[in-house]
């Protein structure tokens, strides 16, 4: 067992992912001699080659298109994009063609390319380096769409989705990248996609979270037990496909829900979350669902802090469930 | 040639003019002659079968046939194709069945495709031919990536991806050139001018003399060819693919040729080019090359009748064939959207058929508009 951060578990996921296949291709921009500027592919290029960590031009089109290309030939490529704010050159490509290629072609071409990208706020970096886009690929047929919140997840879920034969967006939350550290086993292990995890078990409310609102879900459930109230954190680590079931279960048990994410709330994928316990479980709530999401604005540098939701903002939430 | 320069091997009245020799014997000759013949008379019968109202759409090529035939000849087995909507001929030439491209346009049981996309946006794994997309210029790229993987394997083969003069405006003709040129993969890029972009002449869609020159800038070859001379087609098709395969990058080749037809079956081009289209009926690829052919003693009206008599009743018997087959099945709605049909998928097609059957006919009114 060692002791490390996301990033190094990302880095761990490729080296031993490479090693494993020699099919598995790297490429974007950065990531070869430096290692990308978050340290995600760092040694890479060292260890396999200009071949297998290619620094591309700099064109997020380009590169997906590239990445395509390759993996309809029968390579896995695992392009970079290096901020997912920077993802939308690459729009046309990855809803239209990525997504799309195996359904279009009767299954006849498949291209099981994994995106990696880092998204989300908490390091200061204003509207082109804090957004968290998930919601325009979580709508596109054909995406598999995966958030890790710890190392164990990252490593074990990255892995999954480079043996994956489906395209998967893989959203690295970067306010978490280098801390905590976790834990993680040496051996070889893969984290189901699809699976969402219970974090925290309770009774009384639930709150779905994903990324780095994991963590401050559970502050907030923290809170909630100071004033008796026992909350249950389901992680869903998958958006795309949803763990259902999970979902079902966790508000079946508790009767209240509150769903949290960082992403603007209008349209979000909280909303999808709501809808579906309206649909299915709506005879076993006990409140109306609250939504804790970040402000339908662009996303601000200098009141980063008053954007990003925080525990207390959701034990308001919480609050307001308990007491309805 | 240069970029500016135009590669010319047979005339307009059949005559060879230049360096006209050339490694294809009599019968290479002919079998490409048929192809241009067969990718006229496939066209004809499909335009006619959506006029009639039994095809939703098609994408004619009449006037290019050269272009298409000159370039499928050079590409050999196991080489990829990123094509475009408008080259049939190709795609014959390539071994895909009649069949195959017919049942495609109808969308039905016998669609490789499942009925999943409009008619002529072909996929044929078995022939190295990459599913064709509408947005232009998408799979420029997408052919330098595969190329990128056929040099990392260290394989022989070669990726070409067709385009029209329109798709050089696109970000990822831009991509797709500077990938390739900067990776010096084996890949051309072989742009059919046919001059228009839908109703957008080639004067409104570049300001470069040529579309050629552009290649300077991704340093690679550029190089202007002929597109209605299907022997220069070939040459300097042939060239660009034997650099390629020896390790010496890509190429850009640009075929001047003209859309003597609409854009698509849903396109009226007299609204904004009148009977332009009328001065290039003497310029016809097919004509001249049965010129060259007839001069030569390979060619009679003999053959001619029977060629053009061949594929009309192949096409009619497979329509005859293939128009009575019934939808895909309700259930290929939901399958190829991932590799395997996750829960929610599941619980909507469980849903539909429950509340709604198995059985839904096409609403007969429906039209595709331009």
């Amino acid at each position: 067992m060692a002791e490390i951060t996301i990033v190094q578990a990302v880095n761990d996921a490729l080296k031993e992912e490479m090693t494993r296949d020699d099919d598995v291709v790297v490429l974007g921009e950065d990531v070869g001699v430096n290692g990308g500027v978050f340290r995600c592919t760092a040694d890479l290029h060292e260890m396999f080659g200009d071949d297998r960590v290619i620094d591309t031009p700099l064109s997020e089109s380009g590169i997906i298109g590239a990445a395509i290309g390759m993996s309809l030939y029968g390579l896995k490529a695992v392009p970079e994009i290096q901020f997912s704010d920077f993802i939308w050159p690459a729009f046309d490509q990855i809803t239209s063609e990525l997504a799309k290629f195996r359904y279009r072609s009767g299954g006849q071409f498949t291209c099981p390319v994994v995106i990696r990208t880092p998204y989300g706020g908490g390091i200061r970096g204003g509207h082109y380096h804090s957004q968290s886009p998930e919601v325009y690929f979580t709508h596109t047929s054909g995406l598999v769409v995966v958030v890790p919140s710890d190392a164990y997840d990252a490593k074990g879920l990255l892995k999954a989705a480079i043996r994956s034969p489906d395209p998967v967006l893989f959203l690295e939350p970067k306010k978490i990248y280098r801390a905590p550290k976790m834990e993680v086993p040496d051996d070889d292990y893969v984290v189901e996609i699809g699976k969402a995890a219970v974090r925290r078990e309770g009774t009384d409310f639930t709150i779905t979270a994903y990324g780095a609102m994991v963590e401050v879900a559970m502050a907030a459930c923290e809170k909630a037990a100071e004033k008796g109230w026992n909350g249950e954190v389901l992680d869903l680590r998958t958006l795309v496909p949803l763990d259902e079931e999970s979902l079902i279960a966790s508000v079946t048990k508790t009767g209240r829900l509150v769903t949290l994410q960082e992403a603007p709330k209008f349209c979000g994928f909280s909303s999808e979350l709501s809808a579906i316990v309206a649909e299915k479980a709506i005879d076993v709530m006990e409140a109306p669902i609250k939504r804790v999401a970040g402000f339908d604005t662009p996303f601000p540098y200098t009141l980063e802090h008053v954007y990003m939701p925080h525990a207390d903002r959701v034990l308001n939430a919480i609050t307001e469930v308990m007491t309805y | 040639m240069t970029a500016t320069e135009m590669l010319q091997i047979i005339g307009e009245s059949g005559q060879t003019v230049g360096d006209h020799e050339t490694d294809l014997t009599p019968d290479e000759l002919v079998a490409m002659y048929e192809a241009m013949v067969r990718t006229r008379g496939l066209d004809e019968r499909m335009i006619n079968l959506q006029r009639q109202g039994r095809i939703g759409f098609y994408v004619p090529s009449t006037g290019e046939e050269a272009a298409q035939v000159g370039s499928g000849t050079v590409l050999l087995k196991d080489d990829w194709l990123y094509p475009s909507y408008r080259m049939p001929g190709t795609l014959l030439m390539r071994g895909v069945p009649l069949r195959d491209m017919i049942a495609n346009c109808y969308g039905n049981e016998a669609d490789n495709c499942f009925g999943r996309q409009m008619p002529v946006h072909y996929s044929f794994a078995k022939q190295n031919i990459v599913s064709i997309s509408s947005p232009i210029g998408t799979h420029i790229i997408q052919a330098t990536g595969t190329a990128m993987a056929q040099k990392l394997r260290g394989t022989k083969e070669i990726t070409a991806a067709f385009f029209g003069d329109g798709g050089t405006s696109s970000n990822d003709f831009h991509s797709g050139l500077n990938f390739a040129g900067v990776w010096k993969v084996p890949c051309l890029f072989i742009c059919s001018n046919n001059q228009w972009a839908i109703s957008v002449p080639i004067e409104k869609q570049t300001a470069s003399e040529t579309l050629a020159q552009k290649a300077v800038a991704y340093g690679m070859p550029g190089v202007r060819v002929d597109g209605n001379d299907v022997l220069a087609v070939y040459k300097a098709v042939k060239e660009a693919a034997e650099l390629a395969r020896s390790g010496g990058g890509p190429s850009l080749l640009e075929l001047m040729t003209y859309r003597r037809g609409p854009h698509s079956s849903s396109d009226d081009p007299t609204r904004y080019r009148g009977n332009q289209a009328d001065e290039w009926l003497t310029r016809d690829p097919i004509l001249r090359f049965r010129k060259y052919l007839e001069r030569q003693d390979l060619w009679t009206d003999k053959k001619e009748k029977e060629a053009t008599e061949r594929i009309k009743n192949e096409c009619n018997a497979l329509v005859k064939e293939i128009e009575k087959l019934p939808n895909p099945t309700t259930e290929s709605l939901f399958t190829d959207v991932y590799a395997n049909v996750p829960p929610h998928l599941r619980e909507q097609y469980k849903h539909l058929v429950e509340t709604e059957g198995e059985g839904h006919e096409p609403d007969p009114d429906a039209a595709f508009p331009l």
